[in-house]
């Protein structure tokens, strides 16, 4: 039963919601990075030699002196406003290089949450219908060692095996040597897609694949499934009929639940395969002190978040209610 | 029919019933990972020293993992890295159960608090887990302490959502409501009644959080925000692993990481393995 109230509800429940979270996120994450030890005037300054007198004029522009509060009030008006500084170690406005930078990420991480969604699924229908023979045993062993190894070491193990020794593909950068950004083709661009991609989806099936057997054993077991093998119902018919309507849902919702994670994985891949994404500049802004491009992506990458979250809640509560019964029970 | 197939005894241990092979599983593994902490404790620097007439070597008897640049014994490196790692992890991991522990139970003394509670939970869920992380240890000026800190105050809220739908629903038991009639007060109840109820929930969910909090130290100190180049950390040794990539030398990454990989897999195994012996009703799954 859809009525627009409960739809007005909902959107406003879901914008005040965004709107507090922003705001404490963004105070929280200004508070974090005022009482580390980082100096703007250094950060910009680099390693060049500077006068004293050039220095205090540096200190009065990035407002060495002013207390915290006033500071974190000015930067908030200007995010307000649209504006979110320059970034100290690209000189370009923080908006353009998050811009840039989160188009290439979310291509690698749609590609490979696509991927991992749809491997995963099948791997746990597979897994899940032959429960107890040695193909779900492979599939469950497979599972439990991926979700146990280090993002970043599988990297480099399939950076090793392919790019090193198979030289299938590049070893780093996204732009092959010589050739600007605008003149890459799109095979050239691609084929540095391919391993990141891999890595990151290879680590994301597994939990995709367990949660999608569990609920598949649990279906499979239960009372109308035993009344439809009653019927005559068998092998992969039956599976398709009842089994894969009722786990596609909770496993979409589970993969949309999933974007914090796939972040994380994200900014560990793309530094090991040097992919310019945001998860680099994340990095290359908190080793260099680039506080204006850091706040930027914490606040993009909760917004990132909380749109996944707001996906699967959508699913949770207007297309399959059951859902949010079965986790409330739990 | 799923139950008489796990129950078939086969296999090299059949004498034992399953109760003593899950207690043998968490036993061997138990063992495993308290000698790679006290062999990391005791090891010293000795092969650790640089020594430029080995350098470079690939694995062999003398040196199981390879030698690096300076010919330090890779195998030397990694069991110090393991057991700094296992050490971070676990001062990390306990500092986040107490956190949990005193959310769950401030979160069972009123409606207030329980919002409040939820809501914290779901703050600390809305960044990316990775990148708060960063933006902690870079807050506390990095380091060791940084890192402790950062993997610390970020595992605590999935453990929390458990411990807080377990408060709620013991809330609901007959004996929490005697006792409310009684007089007792809000504490009492939440350190005499409910306290002992989750102890099992949480030394498991103690345990399960191990591998996540050793995986997330080795990728902040990997993305070079964590422990200083010096230690002999898991991540230093990957990070510094991938400048000698293309001149082929893969046993520098390969192994570390494995073993890292193992021992995940240890915390993990003795983590279901308990649960079954807690929780004997989900145990023949």
């Amino acid at each position: 039963m859809l009525n627009n109230g409960k739809i007005a509800g909902f959107i406003g429940k879901k914008t005040l919601r965004l709107v507090s979270l922003l705001i404490v996120v963004c105070f929280a994450s200004f508070m974090l990075i005022q009482s580390s030890p980082i100096d703007p005037v250094r950060a910009y300054i680099g390693e060049m030699p500077v006068t004293a007198e050039h220095k205090a004029k540096l200190e009065e522009y990035w407002g060495v002196n002013t207390p915290p509060q006033e500071k974190f009030l000015n930067w908030a008006g200007d995010i307000v406003k649209g504006d979110f500084g320059t970034s100290l170690i690209y000189r370009t406005p923080v908006i353009d290089v998050i811009k840039e930078r989160f188009t290439a990420s979310l291509v690698l991480m749609g590609v490979s949450w696509l991927f991992a969604g749809i491997l995963g699924f099948v791997l746990g229908i597979v897994a899940g219908m032959k429960q107890g023979t040695w193909v779900d045993k492979a599939i469950k062993t497979y599972c439990y060692a991926l979700a146990a190894a280090p993002t970043f070491w599988l990297a480099l193990v399939l950076l090793m095996v392919f790019s090193v020794y198979l030289g299938w593909f590049p070893i780093g950068l996204s732009v092959p040597i010589g050739v600007t950004a605008d003149n890459v083709t799109f095979f050239d661009w691609f084929k540095r897609l391919i391993l990141p991609a891999l890595t990151l989806s290879l680590l994301d099936v597994a939990k995709i694949t367990m949660f999608t057997r569990e609920k598949l054993i649990e279906v499979l077991s239960s009372d109308y499934v035993l009344f439809a093998k009653a019927r005559g119902e068998k092998g992969l018919d039956l599976v398709l009929r009842h089994g894969i309507r009722n786990v596609a849902l909770p496993a979409i919702t589970l993969q949309f639940l999933g974007f914090s994670e796939l972040f994380g994985g994200t900014v560990l891949v793309e530094q090991v395969f040097s992919y310019p994404g945001i998860g680099q500049a994340a990095v290359a802004a908190g080793l260099r002190s680039d506080v204006p491009l850091l706040l930027g992506i914490v606040i993009f990458s909760t917004l990132f978040v909380f749109f996944g979250n707001l996906i699967a809640d959508i699913i949770y509560e207007f297309v399959d209610p059951r859902i949010r019964q079965q986790e409330a029970s739990i | 029919m799923s139950t008489a197939l796990a129950t078939v005894n086969r296999g090299l241990f059949r004498g034992l019933n399953l109760r003593q092979k899950t207690l043998m599983i968490i036993g061997s593994t138990s063992l495993l990972l308290l000698a790679i902490v006290v062999s990391s404790v005791y090891l010293g620097g000795e092969p650790l020293q640089t020594n430029f007439g080995s350098k470079n070597l690939a694995p062999s008897l003398e040196h199981p993992f390879g030698t690096d640049w300076m010919g330090r014994d890779m195998f030397a490196r990694t069991l110090e890295g393991l057991g700094l790692s296992i050490l971070v992890g676990g001062l990390a991991s306990t500092i986040s159960t107490i956190l949990t522990i005193f959310l769950g139970l401030l979160s069972s003394t009123g409606k207030t608090a329980d919002s409040f509670v939820s809501w914290l939970v779901d703050l600390f869920l809305s960044i990316p887990h990775l990148l708060l992380i960063i933006l902690i240890s870079i807050g506390m000026g990095g380091g060791a302490k940084g890192v402790v800190i950062g993997v610390a105050l970020t595992h605590w809220p999935s453990l929390t959502r458990v411990v807080r739908a377990e408060i709620k629903q013991l809330k609901t038991q007959e004996y929490i409501h005697i006792s409310r009639n009684l007089g007792r007060s809000k504490i009492w109840i939440a350190t005499k009644h409910i306290l002992p109820h989750l102890v099992p929930q949480i030394l498991l969910g103690t345990i399960l959080m191990f591998p996540h909090a050793i995986l997330h130290e080795a990728s902040v100190t990997f993305l070079g925000f964590g422990l200083s180049p010096h230690e002999p950390a898991i991540g230093i040794i990957l990070s510094e692993s991938m400048r000698y990539l293309s001149a082929g030398y893969w046993w520098l990454a390969f192994f570390p990481g494995l073993s890292l990989l193992i021992v995940v897999l240890a915390f993990d195994l003795i983590g279901e393995n308990l649960g079954k012996l807690m929780n004997p009703k989900n145990a023949h799954e």
